[in-house]
């Protein structure tokens, strides 16, 4: 009763709250509260993550596994970003300023730990930004090799995806200007940069809106296979 | 030391990026270590923004704060906050309260009732998606698409030049035949099947896009790390 009934009740009642209060006006305001109420549960859910990546690698650390000493690394990693942000520690010009331990200046307490000169925010700007950039970037080597083993035009389906994808790169390129600068003005949508464009703003859109308007409707039935207990996955149960 | 700082920040970010660059020789520990540190650094990062941002931005200066602080002069007998203003909202204990059920999940014998703010979540995202993409997805993208190509104010003449006219057609016969794919509920044959052909193609075209788009925005990237290595870090680059 309390394990699958109760959750069962909520969802639909909190789903169909929503959806009515869309059509009372004073009640439209709803979905805003109940979207700040995520952002706090957003909190505690991340103390059941961050809870569990230091679990995981205690774990590996405790059993001596394969590469224990990269969870070190890790551990301390985290751990030195959970304290020079939660502590705001920064030091602009050589002062020091930890507001919660009394060090340094006392109404930095109030700056936001994401303000220039603070460590955290130092440690995005040197650490997280250069990694997420590079790891993003270490993808183009990959796509450049996936896409020269995987792309042969076997069939118009195929050689309509080479062909556009090359039209937008080479569009996107002086080269490719350069290449189809000689076509008279009169023709100018043969310049690969138009064609370019035309592609994207024409069957691109279409597709898109094709996907776009599917997962509408997409998201409206699985809405409302859930509001209607249907789809119960969420409740750790295969069977809807 | 802030000269010293300074190049100990461009080496750190040099070395952190020439880290993850190494899978490309073979997986090897020097990546690892980069990858180690991201993890690391990426969970800390967003535990602290989400704590500031939301626990302390959003409950504790709309309800915590106040509510600990009445409590606390009840209990000791100091004198009470002045009543709450128009700053303070109760409600965001809902919130709260829904957070630390969910941390129940760390009872074993009680871990069942942190499915209720887990429903509580997914119903109000139902609720919420299904208003909203209903009507940016479907009704607008549906809108967009059905454009009407004659105008009374152009008599009988088409209200848009040649090339928006045309456009507007294949905008209009993509989406349908893309539709018509994605509608499995009926045999892809015949004049249907033939529809939904005509989609495939739309949406080939679509991939072969967003394919491009993305390799470039990746190049983007590694453009901009080969800039800062060579231009900020060896200086190679003025």
């Amino acid at each position: 009763m309390f394990k699958r009934r109760i959750p069962l009740f909520i969802l639909a009642f909190v789903g169909t709250l929503l959806i009515v209060s869309v059509f009372i006006p004073p009640m439209e305001n709803l979905g805003e509260d109940f979207t700040l109420f995520f952002d706090i549960i957003a909190v505690f859910a991340f103390f059941l993550g961050g809870g569990n990546l230091v679990r995981i690698h205690f774990g590996k650390l405790r059993r001596r596994k394969k590469d224990w000493g990269f969870s070190i690394v890790t551990l301390v990693a985290f751990f030195f970003m959970l304290t020079i942000g939660l502590l705001k520690v920064s030091s602009v010009g050589g002062v020091w300023n930890i507001p919660l331990l009394g060090i340094g200046d006392p109404a930095a307490i109030a700056a936001s730990p994401t303000t220039e000169g603070s460590w955290f925010q130092e440690t995005f700007n040197y650490v997280i930004n250069p990694l997420q950039s590079t790891m993003y970037a270490l993808l183009a080597f990959f796509v450049a090799s996936a896409s020269y083993r995987a792309f042969r035009a076997k069939n118009r389906e195929a050689t309509l995806l080479l062909l556009a994808a090359f039209i937008i790169l080479l569009g996107r390129t002086p080269f490719g200007m350069e290449l189809t600068r000689w076509v008279p003005e009169s023709f100018s949508v043969l310049q690969i940069p138009n064609m370019a464009i035309w592609i994207m703003n024409s069957p691109n859109l279409a597709g898109q809106r094709a996907i776009l308007i599917g997962i509408g409707l997409g998201v409206v039935s699985m809405s409302l296979r859930l509001i209607l207990g249907i789809e119960r996955s969420y409740l750790g149960e295969d069977r809807g | 030391m802030e000269a010293f700082f300074e190049h100990f920040r461009l080496w750190l970010a040099a070395f952190l990026t020439l880290g993850i660059f190494s899978f490309l020789y073979k997986d090897n520990p020097w990546y690892k270590l980069t990858e180690a540190i991201f993890v690391g650094i990426s969970a800390g990062y967003w535990f602290v923004v989400l704590f500031w941002d939301n626990f302390h931005g959003k409950f504790w200066v709309g309800a915590g704060e106040y509510s600990i602080n009445w409590v606390v002069a009840k209990l000791t007998g100091a004198q009470a906050p002045p009543p709450p203003d128009s700053s303070i909202d109760f409600m965001l204990w809902v919130g709260a309260f829904l957070g630390l059920l969910m941390l129940l999940r760390l009872v074993p014998k009680i871990g069942w009732i942190s499915r209720w703010p887990l429903a509580f979540i997914v119903g109000s995202t139902g609720g919420l998606w299904l208003i909203n993409y209903f009507a940016s997805n479907v009704m607008v993208q549906a809108q967009a698409t059905m454009v009407p190509l004659f105008s009374s104010a152009f008599g009988t003449g088409f209200d848009q030049n040649a090339d928006a006219v045309i456009g507007a057609l294949i905008i209009f016969l993509g989406t349908f035949s893309g539709l018509v794919y994605f509608f499995f509920s009926k045999a892809h044959t015949g004049v249907f099947g033939g529809t939904a052909r005509v989609g495939v193609f739309f949406l080939m075209i679509t991939f072969g896009a967003s394919f491009g788009y993305t390799v470039m925005s990746r190049m983007s990237l590694l453009i901009g790390r080969i800039d800062y290595l060579l231009g900020d870090w060896l200086g190679m680059i003025k």
